[in-house]
């Protein structure tokens, strides 16, 4: 997938909606890149290749949206490190929001919201 | 020309404001345009010695246009960089260029927003931000924006060091004494330590009271070179150091939440300064968040990293404190109309000037300046002093 008719941000929303994950990896210094970009943020080389991560992470940081049950009720916001080195933002699901707690080993899954893949993250022991 | 030779050649002569709290049937530019009026006239200048203009909105990307336009006037020098709040302290570098190659010679920075009055809601400002503005690898979290970052930011800083829903409190427990003494202060009404930790929350560890208030307001200086400052009413207050950083956009890209880009532009604006946080007698940070003021604490240097909770300890920062922080209260209490950076300028102008009554930090001779951008994105630092400063 490094050669394409598209940009980084379509490809990879496109595998995501096919249910994959891919993060990418700079072919010049070897670091991996997330959000998916042009160039490498690390050492401005223009080769970069799509690779699966682990899906292994841990938790960097992690709030409680407060909303009203009616709304929907409360919710998580979490930053993840992959075991790659890199970071995003997305929700731990399958624990109460206020059990999310830093340092917290997770694991990536993809899942469809509004149509399109998204990825989330699920405890770690939970999915033993 | 070397950046330290700008350091002392231009001085704010004038500042102004208008509309704060709620400008009911006001329009954002009509209080810039107040403001803007006030500051010049403060200067003791007329709108037809402006030559230069600063501006920037939250919402209208060619926002300096209509301003001109408004105000009647021809500038030779434009700058509408918009870093968000930090932009108002950012404008001052550029401003300083022009004003010492004498591209020009008066700036009016200036800045309005009536977003708590007017009908257009925050959320249909956040629904077309989406689409102008996007963030695609945020939004689909529906992170508060901007509170939930700097939720984040909060709770890896209360991970790491030890930091607690307390310390956060006596940061706006400060604010609110500041607040106290500052009649033009929105938020006022005195309250208690238990009284901040019990109010609602909004996204761990962040409740209503760790937030900066939503109001209407604007704000405006004059900036003119030295020599021109000191034949003008107000006393000069000199222009010493000034530096911006940007590192990152989104809270996720951020490479360590606990440090932010202000331990660059406050290196460098102390460098061109020629000193060093011990020197200095006013701090004005821009607070949008409890967590800011100990982010900036640490990373300007009054402190060391993770220590920023034992620093505002017993009250250090409040009034009659060892430092003063955030004299009018802050974006937390005396007012916060979208971007704040202005206003932190104006307040350090006051304070070395002496026009801050009973809140008036005696004898301040150096005051530090710290605006905030975004989700901890943009940080520009700028050191003010009086002529006995420079």
């Amino acid at each position: 997938m490094t050669q394409s008719d598209k940009g980084a941000q379509a490809q990879y929303q496109q595998a995501l909606d096919d249910g994959r994950f891919l993060i990418q990896k700079c072919a010049g210094c070897a670091r991996a890149v997330f959000y998916p970009r042009m160039i490498c943020p690390h050492c401005g080389g223009g080769e970069l290749a799509w690779t699966s991560p682990s899906g292994r992470g841990t938790v960097y940081s992690t709030t409680t949206v407060r909303r009203k049950p009616e709304a929907g009720g409360d919710y998580n916001v979490a930053l993840v490190d992959l075991a790659e080195g890199v970071r995003l933002m997305s929700r731990v699901e399958g624990v109460a929001p206020r059990d999310v707690r830093i340092g917290m080993p997770v694991r990536a899954r993809v899942i469809q919201q509004d149509g399109h893949g998204l990825v989330v993250f699920t405890a770690e022991d939970e999915t033993q | 020309m070397k950046l330290n030779d700008l350091r002392g050649a231009v001085a704010v002569a004038g500042v102004g404001h208008a509309g704060l709290g709620q400008a009911h049937g006001f329009t954002e530019m009509e209080i810039l345009v107040q403001a803007a009026q006030r500051a010049v006239a403060d200067a003791g200048l007329t709108m037809r010695d402006i030559d230069g203009i600063c501006t920037a909105s939250v919402a209208a990307p060619m926002w300096a246009m209509p301003v001109v336009e408004h105000l009647g006037i021809r500038p030779t020098f434009i700058d509408s960089t918009m870093l968000g709040g930090s932009s108002f302290v950012a404008h001052l570098l550029p401003a300083l260029h022009a004003l010492a190659s004498g591209q020009c010679s008066a700036v009016l920075v200036c800045y309005g927003s009536t977003q708590r009055t007017s009908t257009l809601s925050r959320a249909e400002i956040g629904r077309v931000r989406k689409s102008f503005d996007p963030q695609p690898y945020e939004t689909p979290y529906d992170p508060l924006s901007p509170l939930s970052s700097y939720a984040l930011a909060a709770a890896r800083h209360m991970h790491q060091y030890g930091t607690r829903r307390e310390d956060l409190a006596q940061v706006a427990l400060a604010a609110n004494k500041w607040a106290q003494l500052n009649p033009e202060a929105q938020l006022r009404e005195p309250a208690t330590l238990d009284q901040i930790l019990s109010s609602r929350m909004v996204s761990d560890p962040l409740t209503v009271r760790d937030c900066c208030l939503v109001t209407d307001g604007a704000g405006a200086y004059v900036l003119v070179r030295a020599d021109r400052a000191r034949d003008l009413p107000k006393p000069p207050v000199y222009v010493l150091g000034n530096a911006t950083a940007v590192w990152n956009r989104q809270i996720s890209s951020m490479e360590d939440l606990t440090v932010t880009a202000a331990t660059e532009s406050g290196r460098r604006a102390f460098e061109m300064a020629g000193v060093s946080p011990a020197d200095i007698d006013v701090v004005e940070l821009y607070d949008a968040f409890t967590i800011n003021t100990l982010l900036f604490l640490e990373d300007l240097g009054f402190c060391a990293k993770g220590e920023a909770k034992d620093f505002i300890a017993d009250g250090a920062i409040a009034p009659g404190g060892r430092l003063p922080v955030n004299t009018n209260g802050g974006g937390l209490c005396c007012v916060h109309p979208g971007m704040y950076g202005v206003f932190i300028m104006i307040e350090a102008v006051r304070q070395l000037r002496g026009e801050c009554g009973a809140r008036q930090v005696a004898g301040a001779e150096l005051a530090l300046v710290h605006g905030n951008g975004g989700t901890l994105s943009s940080q520009s630092t700028a050191v003010l002093g009086t002529q006995a400063a420079l």
